[in-house]
């Protein structure tokens, strides 16, 4: 059975925690500049601008993109023939996070409860933590960081099947209208469809970190994912500011459901589409 | 886009007046950071009748949580963050004599109020444009509440600082105008 090592899990989620804070994916690079092309507005031009250039010096410099760097969510798929030695997996996964954090000079945003007493951590940990295991031998590791801004205007919808693809449309609508200019649009969508409750928002978290150039690999959802694409684009929501450029991609995840039920969730994310991922 | 107005600070209530929707501006001076959880704390004390870490009589509020500085630098990236958040906090802030506000996105109707009231303007900077903004940061000075960390209120000496005037001291907003006049929508 291969070996490895906690130690190396630590340092690869560090130094995935600094490279999503500071380079931007270079298909969410490209929808930008590809947006400032077609923007109508000229203060959405504008905005593009800035951000086309801040995304450039973060680049250049190794700086945060935002001051946000997010609460740091990390996905592993974790082969059945591994073995994971000289410590504990999820342990190893939140020293790399606050390691990350640190030597990278990104912001610590979480608080350790949410209510009564919001003391910040001061590391970034914990992180949010999902666990799969898959065939094979390695340990593939994407982390997301997620500004909350956007996180704070996601939602979910519980429809039921008499909704339909046209009750989905409405109800991703709703949730972008509502979230209007202050997700840090250019938004990038990620939706869940299907599954229960939980699985739903998982879905959607996982939909953020593929290629916002890719479609969804059946072609009714990838038909769905360019016409939300359209309708958020008409919104007039664009960069910030107003305009037409309000959305670079929406991507879609979905699962098999019950009888009973359609829920639909969406994750908003903000311009600073941010992952980074690993084969060990 | 027309060339941006310079503003100095102090910003009082009379530079606030000449200011409209969609003006850009750069913004050189002191300007003052301050989040949700310093904003909780300053409320707590006015709420007991104690006296505030500064006077905000004619200053700018920006709504700024940083990352560390790296070596030798003033300042981490420093983006804005969403104002709404503070909304709950700032018709009672705004009656301590803040002139203009920098921060994203929309306010709710009781802050625009207080803004005609106050004489006071909304400037939006970029949200997520935060290692382009960090270069007009020359000094950043934590002032209070050091214990927030990257939530402490501190003073920023800024050069060219660039912002958009989204809602003005007549209540005038540059979303809603945009928003309708780039809206294809139909049936949503």
């Amino acid at each position: 059975m291969r070996e490895l090592d906690a130690k190396q899990i630590t340092e690869t989620v560090a130094q995935l925690c600094k490279e999503a804070a500071y380079y931007l994916p270079k298909d969410v690079y490209e929808g930008l500049k590809k947006g400032r092309e077609t923007e109508k507005s000229p203060v959405g031009q504008a905005v593009l601008d800035q951000i086309i250039k801040n995304a450039e010096i973060a680049r250049d410099e190794d700086r945060p993109y935002c001051q946000d760097t997010g609460m740091t969510i990390v996905f592993l798929e974790v082969g059945q023939d591994l073995h994971i030695v000289g410590g504990d997996l999820e342990e190893a996964v939140n020293d790399g996070i606050a390691k990350g954090y640190t030597e990278g000079y990104l912001r610590k945003s979480v608080v350790a409860e949410p209510i009564f007493n919001r003391v910040n951590t001061q590391n970034n940990t914990p992180g949010v933590i999902y666990t799969k295991i898959v065939p094979g031998d390695k340990l593939k590791i994407t982390v997301e960081p997620k500004g909350f801004g956007s996180e704070n205007k996601g939602g979910i919808k519980m429809l039921v099947p008499a909704d339909g693809l046209e009750g989905v449309k409405k109800a991703v609508m709703e949730i972008i209208l509502h979230a209007s200019m202050n997700p840090c649009p250019p938004m990038v969508v990620g939706i869940g469809i299907g599954g229960t409750m939980d699985r739903a928002a998982v879905m959607s978290k996982i939909a953020l970190t593929r290629s916002i150039d890719s479609h969804n690999p059946m072609p009714e959802y990838a038909k769905l994912e360019d016409d939300l694409l359209e309708l958020i684009n008409e919104t007039g929501i664009g960069p910030q500011l107003g305009g037409t450029t309000s959305c670079l991609g929406v991507n879609i995840e979905w699962g098999p459901t019950h009888i009973a039920g359609l829920p639909v969730a969406v994750t908003i994310c903000c311009h600073a589409c941010r992952h980074a991922k690993r084969v060990l | 886009m027309a060339e941006p107005i310079r503003i100095h600070t102090p910003f009082t209530e009379e530079d606030s007046h000449k200011l409209k929707i969609g003006d850009s501006v750069l913004i050189t001076g002191e300007i003052y950071a301050a989040r949700d959880a310093a904003h909780k704390k300053m409320c707590e004390a006015l709420a007991k009748g104690e006296k505030l870490p500064i006077d905000w009589h004619n200053k700018m509020v920006y709504y700024l949580g940083p990352t560390p500085a790296k070596p030798g630098d003033p300042i981490g990236s420093c983006g804005p963050t969403t104002s709404g958040r503070m909304d709950a906090y700032t018709p009672t802030m705004l009656e301590q004599g803040i002139k203009g506000m920098i921060g994203k996105g929309s306010r709710s109707k009781e802050v625009v109020d207080s803004m005609k009231k106050n004489g006071v303007t909304y400037f939006a900077a970029v949200g997520g444009a935060a290692a382009l903004i960090a270069k007009s940061v020359k000094k950043y000075e934590v002032l209070a509440y050091p214990e927030l960390g990257p939530e402490a209120l501190a003073r920023l000496t800024v050069e060219d600082f660039p912002a958009i005037v989204v809602i003005d001291c007549e209540g005038n907003n540059l979303y809603d105008v945009n928003q309708e006049k780039y809206r294809t929508l139909k049936g949503y």
